[in-house]
């Protein structure tokens, strides 16, 4: 597997997630991603980029367009050094928040790409990772 | 300041959102919302959201608590033109936007919340 293209976007204010959606529709594009698979990459990019807003307290976004023999994929990984999550199993869980709102973000994300996984550390920060394949 | 327009058409209000949402929009719009329905006794609410290429639980949200205080000040909400990969993308998040009426165009949005009173009885539009 190779990464073909990377590109790192600041997530530090709410206009940033809206560049952030629009950079993530611009390489799904470029994959010729479905119109629906491209409305789930550019979701769950907003979910995520909220997510690392809200609770992370701001941080950054990675985005790389891959190459797996003849199946091409974009991953995105949502980094901040922000408080951590305790617990992930509860994070994932639909309808669990911590902050105001309706806890769809992570478990939500999740079903909208095909890998997923989140590291974190209490304290140190978190690191999403979503994969879409074609 | 960048704001979405409210505009007015008779008895209801028309939002038609073609901007990228972010937080202060969307809240300057339930004020808005709020304030034109309590101002011009509106009695529905129809939200153009044919435009959005995406929905995320941000935005479901906001829909839904505009929907939530138009009603407790007597305005029915009805969302129309959700593009069909919205529709499944929502669903999939876990959003069904449970609460808040939905239309495939502003006419049939027009039509729920104006009943046949508006569009005449069933009879004229039989004749016609």
């Amino acid at each position: 597997m190779s990464v073909q293209k990377r590109e790192v976007l600041p997530v530090k204010t709410s206009n940033d997630v809206v560049l952030a959606r629009q950079k993530v529709r611009q390489l799904a594009v470029e994959l010729r991603f479905s119109l629906v698979d491209q409305t789930k990459l550019v979701t769950a990019a907003s979910e995520l980029a909220r997510n690392a807003l809200d609770h992370g307290k701001g941080g950054s976004m990675t985005v790389e367009t891959l190459v797996n023999g003849s199946r091409s994929g974009l991953r995105m990984i949502f980094e901040d050094q922000g408080p951590g999550i305790p617990n992930i199993e509860d994070a994932l869980k639909d309808g669990f928040t911590t902050g105001s709102g309706m806890g769809l973000g992570l478990g939500g994300s999740k079903r909208l790409v095909n890998e997923f996984s989140i590291e974190s550390e209490v304290g140190k920060g978190t690191r999403i990772t979503a994969v879409r394949w074609k | 300041m960048e704001r979405i327009p409210v505009l007015r058409m008779g008895s209801l209000l028309l939002i038609t959102i073609q901007v990228d949402m972010h937080d202060k929009l969307a809240l300057q719009l339930q004020d808005d919302v709020t304030e034109r329905i309590s101002e011009w006794g509106s009695t529905g609410v129809l939200i153009d959201i044919s435009s959005l290429e995406i929905v995320d639980s941000f935005i479901g949200r906001m829909l839904a608590n505009i929907a939530g205080m138009s009603r407790v000040l007597g305005a029915e909400t009805v969302v129309v033109g959700m593009q069909p990969a919205v529709a499944i993308t929502l669903v999939e998040l876990g959003m069904s936007l449970t609460g808040v009426r939905t239309a495939l165009s502003v006419e049939a949005g027009m039509e729920l919340l104006y009943g046949n009173a508006f569009f005449g009885s069933e009879n004229e539009r039989t004749e016609a």
